[in-house]
């Protein structure tokens, strides 16, 4: 992908001239290639050699963009196969289809839900991310009465779903300005398909059926050639395991033979080669799991919706670094001196268990977050990132003993053989053992817990 | 120019190894049919360039003693016969089961501990009850682990029991009582490639032969450490491709006791209204990591809910369809 200082400084006038800043060509090459420089510093460059470096810098699988402000999605631009290689790094859009052969009421309250649609976990807002609407009417002014309606309801992205160029153009002229991603231009429609993507400057998926990847790579390669850039892959595959097989050999290609013609996002449908909701949703973690830039639903349901998001999270999670939260001590329910002073560690998922578990109790109380470097109870402690003496230093740090009046922790059950040393660590203390698992919390904090 | 695609093909070095759980009359047992699980020769369901010779299994979960502690949803779902564990393992029997997993509580309803006699019974009950193989696991305390196991595994020497945990801190025990009744042991480390192939090392060096041994690499639930699950399987399965051959173990993996512990499934009330719906949400997580970690690489997944049994089958089966 990269090229090296040398291969770069053959591509540059070699004359010295340290008008880009730096004292020679080699040098500057060296920066460059080091992606500490940037090559319009070069006032010499041939265009030639700016279209070379600009491929060889491009990433292996183009970043595409679904939508315009906020609300847009990003995907692509993956560098990995295997999430422990390094991370993921965009999430896939999640979309839901409607069909403008269902009645526009039934259309709108769906794409209402789908908007509407927010779930808090570990403290982030989790939503999904677009509409998309099928021409299955095979009437272009159906299809512009449905994405006029569907827009009505949503400022979210949206995937437009026809064969007929004409129906196409009467979809985006409902969606004025706002990149909607075309589904799709295939074999027989892809001239005045890439024409409308050029005119619209909207993204374009190629579509070949059967998980043909030469025809697929052909297509992409046309639809380039006419002008347009922003290409999205839909293989034609439907199942588990030839879903699974293409996905797979797409991403291989582009990633470990630099294969341009598929190096793009690739979109699913897992609805379409399942017998049922629950076949649907199992398939569309596979593609969250396996290679899927965009997946279309389609079926809406807050159960499944708040599956697929917490999939996504987990496996879109950096695996270098878990999400974590702020050592410190915070307050629940409004303590005072006399109220519980529990502990646990800074573990995302730990900290929102837990917390979720006091404030839903109701009992005032304290929660002294450790420093355990984002590791949950256990994981911390066998690292030792959890022990007697990290509480004693959290308990020091942040003032706990200025704050309440009474003398008692409550540590976590998981860590029950470090009561001992802890106090050691806090002389004057109590240490008590609190339930193994936060959903026991409440009744702990109600019944154990005596001042 | 018209392009041309080659299709990348991994030439792997290595492979799982096969492992047969349960033993018919003719080989010792009294099994009406046995399970092989293992044998890829290609990272998960990549039938382009590997065989995968054995489809991974479901190993539905029943307890030695009604488990009050378990979501209404689950209690509902089986009806009496959460009761009568030998009940139990003929209704998962019949509702397609693949393998059952006898999970030894500990302690019964009143607080009691768990008697050796008592566990053999119940095993024994289990085992007239159903012709499906059997795993069986202790509580889950050292100690007590090898107080009941090696009791089931004299008890029933011969059948191909999958006994577990066998952990760094009672593995000689699990091994010694694997060795001495024809039995095979469920090696488990806490998510990480070192320490599960450290424990194959120790459990190999007992000369139990690696044919004998499952992996268990511990198990996430979806938004409780999947990820972690996740990872470390799948470089545990690239490690066996690669041909390192303490790594290529098959892996169990314990989904239905993980998904069922957390509050999306065992929880009704109380629970934010974007949740859903709970029977859906509830079943759908434990079918949701199973799949999941199905393409991590899983050969046998354990499930609670009996919804879950032939969907998590149907969808082996898609997934072997080449």
């Amino acid at each position: 992908m990269g090229l090296s200082g040398l291969a770069i400084y053959k591509l540059l006038p070699k004359t010295n001239c340290k008008e880009c800043g730096f004292p020679t060509c080699l040098a500057f090459a060296m920066k460059l290639s080091q992606k500490q420089a940037d090559l319009s510093a070069c006032p010499y460059i041939s265009e030639e050699a700016k279209s070379a470096l600009a491929a060889a810098s491009a990433p292996p699988i183009r970043l595409i963009t679904v939508g315009s402000g906020d609300n847009k999605v990003e995907v692509g631009n993956e560098t990995v196969l295997f999430r422990h290689e390094k991370t993921f790094y965009h999430p896939p859009g999640l979309f839901v289809r409607v069909k403008d052969t269902q009645p526009l009421a039934e259309v709108e309250e769906t794409v209402a839900q789908v908007d509407g649609y927010t779930v808090e976990r570990v403290g982030m807002d989790l939503r999904l991310n677009g509409i998309a609407v099928e021409n299955a009417s095979g009437k272009a002014d159906v299809f512009a009465t449905c994405v006029e309606a569907v827009r009505s309801k949503t400022q979210l992205p949206i995937i437009l779903v026809a064969d007929d160029p004409t129906a196409m153009k009467a979809g985006l002229e409902k969606l004025d300005g706002s990149t909607p991603l075309l589904h799709a231009a295939t074999a027989d429609n892809w001239e005045a398909m890439a024409a409308l993507a050029k005119e619209y400057k909207s993204p374009i998926v190629a579509q070949v059926p059967d998980g043909d990847l030469t025809a697929l790579a052909n297509l992409a390669e046309q639809i380039k050639g006419a002008g347009v850039e922003d290409i999205v892959l839909d293989p034609g595959t439907r199942g588990f395991a030839d879903s699974l097989a293409a996905l797979t050999q797409i991403r291989r290609l582009a990633l470990k033979k630099n294969f341009r013609p598929l190096g793009y996002p690739v979109i699913t449908f897992p609805g379409e080669g399942t017998d049922s909701e629950a076949e649907e949703v199992m398939l569309a973690s596979e593609h969250i799991a396996k290679y899927a830039s965009l997946i279309v639903l389609d079926h809406f349901d807050p159960a499944t919706a708040y599956i697929l998001l917490t999939l996504r999270l987990n496996i879109y999670t950096d695996p270098q670094k878990p999400i974590q939260v702020s050592p410190g001590l915070y307050e629940i329910n409004g303590p005072g001196p006399d109220s519980p002073l529990l502990t646990t560690t800074n573990f995302s998922l730990t900290y929102f268990s837990v917390a979720g578990e006091v404030d839903g109790s109701g009992v005032p109380s304290w929660l002294l977050i450790t420093d355990s470097e984002g590791m949950s109870v256990l994981t911390a402690w066998a690292a030792g990132n959890f022990d007697a003496e990290i509480i004693a230093k959290a308990v020091k740090t942040f003032g706990v003993e200025n704050k309440i009046g009474h003398r008692k922790i409550v540590i976590p059950g998981a860590v029950a053989v470090i009561s001992g040393e802890l106090e050691e660590e806090l002389p004057g203390w109590e240490i008590k053992v609190g339930p193994r698992e936060a959903v026991d919390i409440p009744v702990y904090l109600k019944n154990v817990w005596k001042n | 120019m018209p392009v041309t695609v080659e299709i990348p093909t991994e030439k792997w070095a290595g492979s799982v190894r096969e492992v047969t759980l349960g033993a018919t009359a003719d080989e010792g047992g009294t099994r009406t049919k046995t399970v092989t699980v293992g044998g890829e020769t290609s990272l998960p369901f990549l039938h382009f360039e590997g065989k995968y010779p054995h489809p991974p299994v479901v190993a539905v979960e029943i307890q030695d003693s009604h488990p009050d502690d378990w979501s209404p949803l689950l209690l509902e779902a089986w009806g009496d016969v959460t009761k009568d564990p030998a009940a139990w393992a003929k209704k998962a029997e019949e509702i397609g089961a693949d393998l059952i997993m006898l999970k030894l509580r500990g302690t019964d309803s009143s607080g009691a501990e768990t008697t050796a006699a008592q566990a053999v019974a119940v095993a024994k009950a289990v085992l007239e009850a159903t012709g499906l193989p059997l795993i069986v696991r202790g509580p889950g305390q050292a100690e007590r682990d090898n107080e009941l196991l090696v009791a089931v595994a004299e008890a029933a020497s011969g059948e191909r029991i999958a006994l577990g945990l066998c952990e760094d801190k009672n593995y000689r025990t699990i091994v010694a009582a694997a060795l001495a009744h024809n039995q095979l042991v469920i090696a488990s480390s806490p998510i990480d490639v070192n320490l599960a192939k450290q424990l194959n090392i120790l459990i190999s060096d007992m000369a139990l032969p690696l044919e004998r041994v499952l992996m268990d690499p511990t198990t996430g639930a979806l938004g409780y450490g999947l990820e972690y699950s996740f990872s470390v399987m799948e470089r545990l399965r690239l490690a066996a491709l690669q041909g390192d051959s303490m790594t290529q173990q098959p892996m169990i993996c314990f989904v239905g006791e993980e998904s069922w512990r957390q509050k999306e499934s065992k929880v009704g009330e109380g629970v934010p209204e974007t949740w859903g719906d709970w029977y859906k949400r509830a079943v759908m997580w434990e079918a949701t990591t199973a799949i999941s970690l199905l393409n991590a690489g899983a050969d046998i997944i354990t499930l609670r809910h009996p919804d879950n049994v032939p969907i998590v089958q149907r969808v082996i089966e898609k997934l072997m369809e080449s």
